[in-house]
Order: structure tokens, then C-alpha cells, then sequence
């Protein structure tokens, strides 16, 4: 890997930190839960990973094998973090205030 | 255009619904679209990388896909509200496992010499997802109260934790200086495990809310150095955001408990200490417990109520009966809140979350910040199983451990009601003086059954 490739890397890195910095100190506290299990869903994406690994190897061996306990760990986290975030959305309702003037 | 330029392509798109998802969590109306829209990133994201030239082991992945599909849509579905903080805590660890998983299967199935910054970078994630997996599955077991939420701790506890973390990094650099060595590679991975179970079972579990949110940050770190060993960008960007979110959050629940993130790592709150609980200076007075009616009677005769929930609120389940009553009572006619402490519960929000549970309006639902003024115009401030969050010497006591910790100022109301489990200190086992002062009613026993009561003497 050239030290170009690295800098890019890094460059993608710290951007990355400032944006999620700035999009989560918009998130208010009500929703701290759903953005806990939401980001936590997110990431996941080490699935990505876990696919090449077990996916790329011609024959099962213990690459492949690795990365198939990586899918397994990867998508219990997208599929029960996405989940679970949608239940929880689904029951934050305004509703109207009935009062007795 | 090459298919991987696609596919980094696609990856791209992805980042953008990934922040655009989260963007949308700013308002709870369109919370939920911005679910979707971050799963629709994930989806592409996985579709394209299937879709990578030299893929072999199909059958693997969908068997693995399967598994791990069926057990994470079980525990999502099953998972009661209360639960939150424990199912968050081993989605954490998963993704943890994930990505140390995947950065060992590179290691392994690698040809031909590292690069330095490769080998660097795949260590980083084994150690960081390694412990971050151990870590989460103690926070799951205290949180479950399967081992003591008290802190666990034993002599020189700090040093041999520092020595176990230099070992690990000589460790690294030996492999890093041969790869091929194997034994010190394995004694990696079972020490990176071991400082997960170590760090944590220090930290009391009253701190959990920090801890769930730390780990949530080290998940996301643990991916984006998987993301520099691969050279993929969408697992840095990825990695970037969650590690800021979970910091984000840690800092939040610090500011509100005033305490740095070294104290809540290292400081054994509430760990049992004599020397500290025989001052001799508790509170003057005494408890005044009352019964049912008299609390119905001044709800009754109240115009305005602010319901403050705790921890204790989600142990006895009673988010559902204290809706009713906070309904009932708005019905009557009375201006009915909630004001929520930041680190009220075990979790970032989890009142709040409960609450959304029971039906309760979300703009019923206060920040500290935006509440604190008006408990003085209150007439009447019902406490649910909360107790240092509205402890009064956090502002008045300045040899109290919690002192300089933000509270709700409740004791400014005209009358405050504290539903309370038993005469017991709270968690962190500091005398709480709001429960002695006159104007405050405790009301002893289980919360939901209390509020049942309440409630029933109300209505007839």
C-alpha cells in the first residue's frame, strides 16, 4: 500500500469524524437510544469485509471460515440493530393533547 | 470504468444515505425515514460488494447471512423496552466480534509481505474489536444483573491492567516485526479479549450509560482500521461515524455526572467504601412516608405536575401505569411533563425510549436544560425510582461524590413526591437529604404497583 493510498485513507478518515460529529450534535435526547442502536446497526458494515473473506477464498479454509463467523456476527448486528431501531421509531407519536378547559 | 470503480462508487452512495440517515434522527417525525434510509445504504452496500469479480463461497455466505439474520431478527422482535441497554450492549459486542473476525481472515488468507500500515491497522482491530466484544458481554451481564452491577476490583487492579495493555502492544510489534509468529498472534487475541472482561467489571452500574456508549465508539473505530487494512472506504467513513457518535454520547453522559471519562473508567464509583460512609453527617431529619391517599389528595388539588422517571421506573416496569396516570391527570385538567436526566437509566435515552413505549407524547418529554426553571412554578414533582439525579447536594454539599453533578431541582417545587423502592441509599450509596425535607412526601414500594394504587384512589 503506497503512502498516497494511506493519506487518502487518513484525508476520508478525519473528514468522516467531523461530518458524524456535527450530523450527531444535531440528534436530540430523545432520540439517543434509536441513534445508539442506528449507529450501532451501521456498524455492521464490517460485513462488507466479512463477504470478501468468505466469499473470495476458492475452497473452505480457515480465511473463509473466519469470515464466515464474521457474517454470522456482522448481520445479528444489522439486522437486530435496524430492527430494533424501527420498533423503537415506530413508538415516538405525537399525539394530540386532550384537556379539559 | 472497472467493476471495483463501481462498486467504490456504490460505497459512496451508501456513505451518503448512511449521513443522511442520521441527519433525519434529528426530529423524531422523521426519525424513521432516516432508518430506512440507512438501511437502503447497507443494502446497496452488500449487494455490490456480492457483486465484486473472484467471489467463490456463496453458499457460506447465505447460510452465514441466515444465521445471523435469525438470530438478530429474534432478539430485535423479542427484546422487551426495558431491555434496551443489554440488547445494545451485545449488538455492540457483535460488531465488535465482526470486525476482529474479519481482520484475523485477512491475516490469514494473505499472500506475499504486509505492507506496515496494513499489519498496523489489522492488529489494531483485532485488539480494539477483541476487547470491545468481552467488554460488551459484561456490560450485558451487569446490565443483567447476572454478575454484581457493584464494581468488582482487587489490588494494584490499574497496574496489572497496564501491564496486560503493554504486553499486548509488544505483542504487536513482534508480529509486526514477523507475521509468521503465530503464538504471539493467538496470545494477542486472548489478552484483547481478557482487557475487555477487565476494563469493565470495575464500573459500577449506575456508569453503564458511559460504558454502553464507549463500546459503541470502539466498534466503530475497530471498523474503520478493518476499513484502512482493506483499503475500503466505506467501512472508514462507516467506522469514523459510529466512533464519533459513541463518543458524543460519552461525553454527554459525563457533562452529566460531572466526571471525567478517566474517573468513570478508573474510579470504582460506587464500589463499597467505610471509609466514606461513616462521616457521621447524614441529613437531619427523618423520612416522612405516607400513604396512598394523601399522595392521591395533593395530585388532586394540583395544577401543574412534572414526572421525573429513573432507573427504578424501568426495574418495577412501570412506565405504562405512570402514562395513565399522567393521562388521567391531564384529563382532570392538570399541565403534565416529564423532565429527563440525561443519564437517567442505563442508557443514552432510555427513559425516554420507555416512555415512547407507554404512549407518551414526545413533546411531553424535557431536557434538564430546558425544565430546570420550572420546578419552582411546580406544584407538585413526582420522582419515579430516581435518586441522584435529584439529590440536592450535588449543589450544596461540596464533600458529597456527586457534588458539582447537574440535577433536576426538583426540591424547588411546592410539594415533590418520591416513589421509592425502600428506605435504602440509592445506587452509589449516598444519603439523599431531598427525601428528609419538608416538603416532601415519600411514598415506599414497588413503583408500579404505588401508582396503581395512586391511581385508583383517584379515580374513585
Amino acid at each position: 500500500m503506497d503512502t498516497g493510498t494511506i493519506i487518502i485513507g487518513l484525508t476520508i478518515f478525519v473528514l468522516a469524524c467531523f461530518a458524524g460529529a456535527e450530523l450527531i450534535s444535531k440528534v436530540p435526547q430523545t432520540l439517543h437510544t434509536p441513534l445508539m442502536s442506528g449507529s450501532n446497526a451501521i456498524s455492521g458494515i464490517a460485513i462488507l469485509g466479512a463477504l470478501l473473506a468468505t466469499g473470495r477464498p476458492e475452497s473452505i479454509n480457515a480465511e473463509s471460515m473466519l469470515g464466515f463467523f464474521a457474517v454470522v456476527f456482522a448481520t445479528i448486528n444489522v439486522v437486530g440493530g435496524y430492527m430494533v431501531t424501527d420498533r423503537m421509531l415506530q413508538m415516538f407519536k405525537k399525539k394530540k393533547r386532550k384537556k379539559k378547559e | 470504468m472497472s467493476t471495483i470503480n463501481i462498486i467504490d462508487f456504490v460505497y459512496l452512495i451508501s456513505a451518503v444515505l448512511f449521513m443522511l440517515g442520521i441527519k433525519n434522527l434529528s426530529s423524531p417525525a422523521t426519525a424513521k425515514f432516516g432508518n430506512k434510509l440507512s438501511m437502503a445504504g447497507m443494502a446497496v452496500a452488500i449487494i455490490a460488494t456480492m457483486a465484486s469479480p473472484d467471489m467463490y463461497g456463496f453458499v457460506m455466505i447465505i447460510i452465514a447471512i441466515a444465521i445471523g439474520a435469525a438470530i438478530g431478527g429474534y432478539a430485535a422482535i423479542k427484546v422487551e423496552m426495558t431491555s434496551m441497554p443489554e440488547m445494545v450492549a451485545l449488538f455492540n459486542g457483535c460488531g465488535g466480534a465482526a470486525s476482529a473476525l474479519v481482520a484475523m481472515a485477512e491475516f490469514s488468507g494473505h499472500t506475499g509481505a504486509f505492507a506496515n500500515f496494513t499489519i498496523i491497522t489489522l492488529l489494531l482491530s483485532i485488539i480494539i474489536g477483541g476487547l470491545t466484544f468481552t467488554g460488551s458481554i459484561i456490560a450485558y451481564t451487569k446490565l443483567q444483573g447476572i454478575i454484581s452491577t457493584r464494581p468488582i476490583t482487587y489490588p494494584f487492579q490499574q497496574v496489572v491492567n497496564a501491564g496486560i495493555v503493554f504486553f499486548t502492544l509488544f505483542l504487536a510489534y513482534l508480529v509486526f516485526q514477523n507475521p509468521d509468529n503465530t503464538f504471539a498472534f493467538i496470545l494477542i487475541i486472548i489478552l484483547s479479549l481478557a482487557l475487555g472482561v477487565l476494563a469493565v467489571i470495575p464500573i459500577g452500574g449506575a456508569d453503564m450509560p458511559v460504558i454502553v456508549s464507549l463500546l459503541n465508539s470502539y466498534s466503530g473505530l475497530a471498523v474503520s482500521m478493518t476499513g484502512f487494512a482493506l483499503n475500503n472506504n466505506a467501512l472508514i467513513i462507516v467506522g469514523s461515524l459510529v466512533g464519533a457518535s459513541g463518543l458524543f454520547l460519552t461525553k454527554i453522559m459525563c457533562d452529566a455526572m460531572n466526571r471525567s471519562l478517566a474517573n468513570v473508567l478508573f474510579g470504582a464509583f460506587g464500589a463499597i467504601d467505610d471509609s466514606v460512609a461513616d462521616t457521621g453527617e447524614g441529613p437531619a431529619g427523618s423520612m416522612k412516608g405516607f400513604e396512598v391517599e394523601d399522595v392521591a389528595i395533593a395530585l388532586e388539588n394540583s395544577e401543574s405536575l412534572i414526572i421525573v422517571p429513573g432507573y427504578g421506573m424501568a426495574a418495577a416496569q412501570a412506565q405504562h401505569v405512570t402514562r395513565e396516570l399522567g393521562d388521567y391527570l391531564s384529563e382532570e385538567g392538570v399541565d403534565v411533563r416529564y423532565a429527563i436526566h440525561s443519564v437517567a437509566g442505563r442508557m443514552p435515552g432510555h427513559m425516554n425510549v420507555l416512555l415512547a413505549e407507554a404512549d407518551v407524547s414526545y413533546d411531553q418529554l424535557y431536557a434538564m436544560e430546558d425544565i430546570n426553571d420550572d420546578f419552582s412554578t411546580t406544584d407538585i414533582v413526582l420522582v419515579i425510582g430516581a435518586n441522584d439525579v435529584v439529590n440536592p447536594a450535588a449543589k450544596t454539599n461540596p464533600s458529597s461524590p456527586i457534588y458539582g453533578m447537574p440535577i433536576l431541582e426538583v426540591d424547588k417545587a411546592r410539594t415533590v413526591v418520591v416513589l421509592k423502592r425502600s428506605m435504602n441509599v440509592g445506587f452509589a450509596g449516598i444519603e439523599n437529604e431531598l427525601f428528609f425535607k419538608d416538603n416532601t412526601m415519600m411514598l415506599f414500594g414497588d413503583a408500579k404497583a404505588s401508582i396503581q394504587k395512586v391511581l385508583n384512589a383517584l379515580r374513585e
